[in-house]
C-alpha cells in the first residue's frame, strides 16, 4: 500500500477491518481507481464467495460457543479454516479456546505483519520471491492427509478435479465460483456413497521452536517493498506459525 | 492516494462488508438453536476435504503451462511436499523444505 501513497496506518485499518487476504490486493487497486463502494462490495462478495463453504463446514464445530463465536466467524480465513477444520482439539483443552487462539493468532500475525511491512517495506531488500509458496505447501500437506484417509479421499479428489476442470474452462480470474458449483453438484450426486470424515490428525508430529516461527513471521512482514505483498506473505507464513501453536497445544 | 481519507474508509468498509456477508451468511441461516437439514450436515462433512482440493488449485492458478517454465518449479515442489509428507508426516518439515525448494528453483534455476 506504501507504493500507492498509503502509510502504515492504512495497512493497519485495511488488515484489521477487512481482513480478507487476496481481496486486500484487489482492494488496493480499487483504492487507486474511481470511488465506487458498490463495485468494491460486489467484487468482495465474489472474490470471497469460498467463505460460504467454510461456514457450512464449521456450523457444527462452532455450535454453542457463546459470544466468542461472532469473533471466530469474523476472522474465518483460508488459513484458519484449514487448520481448525483439520486439527484435532486436544482432549484436555476447551475447544472454544482452542478455536479462539488459532483464529486470534492468525488474525494478529496478519495485522501486525502488515503494519511492519508498511513501516519497513522499503528498508529490507532480501529476495523473498517464492516465499508465498508456504501457503501452497500448507494446503498440499493437508490435501495429502485427506488422501491418506479412505473416508475423505474421494471428496478431496472431487474438489481438486472440479477445480482443475473449471480453471481450464474459465481461466484463473473466474474459476472459483464455477468450481464451487461443480463441487456442490458432484457431492450432491455422490450423496449416500460418501462417508466424509475429515481427517483430524494432521497436526501431530514434532514442533519447531516458537522463536523460529516468530522470526519467520517478522521477517515475512518486514521484507518487501510494497507493503501489500507483505500482507500476503505474512498471512501465509502465519499459517505455519499457527500449526506450531496447535502442536504446542497438543 | 487518489481518494480522500473518508472515501478510503468507505471503500475499506465496503470490502469488509462484502467479506463479512460471505462469512456470516451460513451461520445466520442456521443459528445454534436450529438444526440444519440433513443435506447441509452432509455437506459439512464432505465439503472440507473438497475445499482443500480447491485451495491447492487456487494457489497454483497462476501457472502457465504454455510458457516457460511451464509450471515445472511448482510441480517439483508440490511433489516434494507430498512425498516428504507421506514419508515423515511432519507438517512443518514438509512445508519448510517445500518452500525453500521452491524459492531456490525460481530464484536460481528457472530464472
Amino acid at each position: 500500500m506504501e507504493k500507492k501513497g498509503y502509510g502504515p496506518l492504512w495497512s493497519l485499518l485495511m488488515s484489521s477491518i477487512a481482513f480478507c487476504g487476496s481481496m486486500q490486493y484487489v482492494a488496493i487497486t480499487l483504492l487507486t481507481a474511481v470511488f465506487d463502494p458498490l463495485q468494491a462490495f460486489l467484487l468482495s462478495l465474489m472474490v470471497n464467495a469460498r467463505h460460504l463453504f467454510y461456514g457450512i463446514c464449521m456450523l457444527k464445530k462452532y455450535k454453542k460457543l457463546g459470544p466468542v463465536k461472532n469473533f471466530l466467524i469474523y476472522v474465518l480465513c483460508d488459513e484458519t479454516f484449514s487448520i481448525v477444520s483439520s486439527a484435532k482439539v486436544p482432549e484436555d483443552i476447551d475447544r472454544k479456546w482452542f478455536y479462539f487462539w488459532v483464529s486470534f493468532l492468525d488474525y494478529s500475525y496478519w495485522v501486525v505483519a502488515s503494519v511492519i511491512g508498511g513501516f519497513l517495506g522499503s528498508v529490507i531488500t532480501m529476495n523473498t520471491r517464492g516465499l508465498d509458496f508456504v501457503l501452497t505447501a500448507l494446503f498440499a500437506v493437508i490435501f495429502t492427509e485427506q488422501l491418506r484417509k479412505a473416508d475423505s479421499r474421494i471428496s478431496a479428489l472431487i474438489g481438486a478435479a472440479c477445480s482443475i476442470l473449471c480453471l481450464l474452462a474459465f481461466g484463473p480470474q473466474n474459476f472459483i465460483i464455477p468450481s464451487m458449483i461443480a463441487i456442490l453438484l458432484v457431492l450432491t450426486i455422490m450423496k449416500g456413497r460418501l462417508k466424509g470424515s475429515f481427517s483430524e490428525s494432521i497436526m501431530g508430529g514434532a514442533g519447531a521452536s516458537s522463536e523460529t516461527a516468530a522470526e519467520v513471521n517478522e521477517i515475512a512482514g518486514a521484507m518487501d517493498s510494497t507493503g501489500s505483498s507483505a500482507i500476503r506473505t505474512s498471512g501465509q507464513v502465519n499459517a505455519t506459525a499457527v500449526i506450531r501453536e496447535s502442536e504446542v497445544a497438543e | 492516494m487518489t481518494l480522500t481519507p473518508l472515501q478510503t474508509i468507505i471503500m475499506i468498509g465496503a470490502v469488509a462488508l462484502g467479506t463479512m456477508v460471505t462469512r456470516f451468511t451460513p451461520f445466520l441461516i442456521f443459528p445454534d438453536h436450529r438444526e440444519p437439514p440433513r443435506f447441509v450436515t452432509y455437506l459439512g462433512k464432505v465439503l472440507p476435504a473438497a475445499v482443500i482440493g480447491l485451495l491447492v488449485i487456487f494457489c497454483l492458478k497462476g501457472i502457465s503451462l504454455l510458457q516457460a517454465p511451464y509450471g515445472i518449479p511448482e510441480l517439483i515442489s508440490v511433489v516434494c511436499v507430498v512425498l516428504l509428507h507421506l514419508w515423515k508426516r511432519n507438517s512443518l518439515l514438509s512445508i519448510g523444505v517445500g518452500t525453500v525448494m521452491y524459492m531456490i528453483l525460481i530464484q536460481f534455476v528457472f530464472i
